[in-house]
């Protein structure tokens, strides 16, 4: 072998298999049925856990589907998990169109569910029944937009990372949820509960369930339009895209900044007095019990596409309440519920790179091109 | 003499309840280290505890009469290590190899790991009819001191240098040790290079994918050790998941506090111990559950007088949360 060669070989050695390179166009069917694929391979994946731990996969399938489905009660218990992550949902999407990662929902729909409580235990007798709900989600929504409002404050300013900041703002107010259970608005003392809504400070039902989930399709279309075909929308989109060019463009981003996240923290805010008025008719501390973290990767996972995320929202609560009722069948822990969820999750995080980068294999003679 | 026996106790209480988050916060800074934030690692200490309990009870279980102790806890520690690398490993293939937005895939972690944690834990009662318990030889092994008993015997300074649980020894040299190894090596330096700004240290020749999938996936497992330490010293050897709720999340608050510094994560650990179980100890006017939140708005006050320092070594890892693509200019 001649040294030449011996290099030639050597490079080609050094070659790696592939490299990538970023799709800029896919066409949206293509993108969907990577998307199907990956929704496969999860309930696949999932179906090796319950053959794992020593369960038929399609009939733990099959439990999940009608436990969720299967009667007009579970179809409006699966309706009431959805109303939640859908709202915040929406509600993180412009934020993270911005690329201002509000982690904080979690917090917002409690610092929400505390400002409608407030006026629902306080003024429950004294003003008529849709005054009171429209005071209390106002209430809410206030409260939520300013619980937003301090973080984006910071960032704005001062550039303090949001994503920690908004991170730290859950707990805090979370805390406070507990100090109020077991404080100021205890009911019977020594219990930890605050009592019960009075029925006037309760979100009336249509077909059901609670009216939140009016709100929350009207809220779709509003963030649909805001999104894409207002002002404001626009601003958010160039700066999630450079902030130097809003800025050279005139943007105030601080402004901006703020303004994105009260409306978020607001939407957030309205979700939490959905929650604690519609479906707990109280409040205590785990009133967003994890939505705003899941409504996180629903918003994500939807490319921030309102219409995507109603699908995503209701194929979450589905996994979730029926999953719940596998406890009931088959002796299966609830915990199970998270596990899938978080397997789907995973999957469809992963398939986004299939549609977002092409993967080039390195042929050989592209390597001999290379002498 | 009275005020000075509540306060040893008052500290030996704050290090028995910091060192969970010690082993939380020092796999969370040398993830961050590398640019990777990892939400994930309440679900990563949930997974450890889970595993590790398991660990220990299936070695007991199968060694009967002739279970060793040392060799229980040792099995512990690997088996958390390895489920939180497991769940470390998930995450950085979906974020480093498949460039996925690491908050996303974290939060997905955390709901994923918290549930697989959760499950493990209840299945295995259920298994065993109802009740996982370890034997009392075992359990000294885990909440024992590792000296011998004329030193734990020294009044005051035995009490505090040689009377706490194995663990707290453990985390003390891991934390040394990890301070050496980011400020003082070469691989360090790289690491640090990697999280700053990968475009540069990929130009130096560093190769960024081993780097940060071998600290994420180490600082994931080290996190995990930290659920361990949990279940089986404050927990008492049982799964109990309303007590580890939280811990992984404030580890990632500590790691802000610290200052992504190893060394700090020492004390820290302990401050943040003494404000979780201070509301027992130190009764002032403010309400308990205000009291539990100080750990929180700690550490948003550092996060913001940091940002307006703007002191240089203070700053977060410049490249935290971004995913590195070669072409991507």
């Amino acid at each position: 072998m001649t040294a030449s060669q011996t290099k030639a070989s050597n490079r080609r050695k050094r070659e790696p298999l592939f490299h990538l390179a970023k799709r800029t166009d896919i066409n949206p069917k293509r993108a969907w049925m990577v998307r199907g694929i990956s929704f496969l391979a999860a309930i696949v994946i999932g179906g090796l856990i319950f053959l794992i731990i020593g369960n038929n996969p399609f009939s733990a399938y099959g439990y999940i589907v009608s436990g969720a489905l299967g009667k007009k009660v579970a179809i409006r218990q699966t309706v009431k998990f959805a109303i939640p992550l859908l709202g915040t949902a929406l509600a993180i999407a412009p934020c993270f169109k911005m690329r201002f990662w509000n982690i904080g929902a979690e917090g917002q729909i409690t610092a929400g569910a505390i400002g409608a409580t407030f006026f629902a235990l306080n003024y429950a007798n004294t003003m008529p029944k849709p005054l009171l709900l429209l005071v209390m989600a106002v209430g809410g929504a206030l409260c939520g937009g300013i619980w937003a409002l301090i973080p984006a404050v910071f960032k704005a300013k001062w550039g303090t990372n949001e994503t920690l900041f908004t991170l730290m703002m859950n707990y805090i107010v979370i805390g406070l949820v507990k100090y109020l259970q077991g404080g100021p608005w205890e009911g019977k003392p020594g219990s930890q509960i605050i009592p019960d809504f009075s029925q006037n400070a309760v979100l009336p039902k249509v077909f059901g369930v609670h009216c939140g989930w009016i709100i929350v399709l009207l809220l779709v279309i509003f963030i649909y339009v805001y999104m894409n075909y207002t002002k404001h929308g626009y601003e958010i989109a160039v700066i999630g895209d450079s902030v130097n060019t809003a800025r050279y463009a005139g943007m105030d981003v601080a402004l901006i900044t703020m303004r994105t996240m009260f409306m978020s923290g607001a939407i957030c805010g309205l979700v939490g007095f959905m929650v604690c008025s519609g479906a707990n008719m109280t409040l205590y501390h785990s009133v967003a019990d994890g939505v705003g973290f899941t409504a996180i990767t629903v918003a994500w996972l939807a490319q921030l596409n309102p219409f995507a995320m109603m699908a995503i929202s209701l194929l979450l609560a589905i996994l979730d309440k029926g999953a719940g009722d596998l406890q009931t069948y088959m002796k299966v822990p609830t915990s199970i519920a998270d596990i899938i969820t978080g397997i789907f999750l995973f999957c469809m995080l992963a398939s986004e790179f299939f549609i977002n980068y092409r993967i080039i294999i390195n042929h050989e003679s592209s390597g001999e091109a290379s002498k | 003499m009275s005020i000075l026996n509540s306060i040893l106790a008052l500290v030996i209480a704050a290090i028995l309840n910091g060192t969970p988050l010690l082993f939380g916060t020092m796999g969370e800074i040398l993830t961050e280290k590398s640019g990777n934030m990892n939400l994930g690692v309440e679900g990563m200490m949930y997974m450890g505890g889970a595993v590790g309990l398991a660990g220990a009870f299936y070695y007991g279980k199968a060694a009967g009469e002739s279970a060793f102790g040392p060799a229980a806890v040792i099995i512990a520690i690997l088996c958390a290590f390895i489920a939180g690398a497991f769940g470390a490993l998930i995450f950085s293939f979906i974020t480093i190899s498949l460039r996925a937005n690491q908050n996303v895939t974290g939060l997905a972690l955390a709901i994923f790991g918290t549930g697989a944690g959760q499950f493990i834990g209840e299945f295995m009662r259920t298994k065993e009819g109802g009740f996982v318990a370890v034997s009392n030889e075992m359990k000294a092994a885990f909440q024992g001191s590792p000296f011998p008993k004329f030193l734990q015997d020294i009044p005051y300074v035995g009490q505090l240098l040689f009377q706490q649980n194995i663990f707290v020894y453990l985390g003390i040299i891991l934390a040394l040790a990890m301070a050496f190894f980011i400020s003082r090596t070469r691989f360090g330096l790289n690491l640090r290079s990697v999280g700053e700004s990968p475009a540069t240290a990929d130009a130096a020749g560093i190769n960024i994918t081993r780097y940060k999938y071998l600290a994420t996936i180490i600082g994931g497992g080290i996190s995990a050790i930290g659920g361990m330490v949990y279940i089986m010293t404050i927990a008492g050897c049982v799964w109990n998941h309303e007590g580890l709720s939280g811990e992984g999340w404030l580890a990632v608050a500590l790691v802000i506090f610290c200052l992504w510094k190893p060394q700090n994560a020492l004390w820290g650990s302990a401050l943040f111990g003494a404000l979780m179980i201070l509301y027992l100890r130190l009764p002032l006017a403010i309400p308990n559950e205000i009291y539990k939140i100080l750990p929180y708005f700690v550490t948003v006050i550092v996060l913001v007088v940091t940002s307006l320092r703007k002191k240089r070594e203070n700053q977060p890892p410049a490249s935290l949360g971004l995913a590195y693509f070669r072409e991507d200019r």
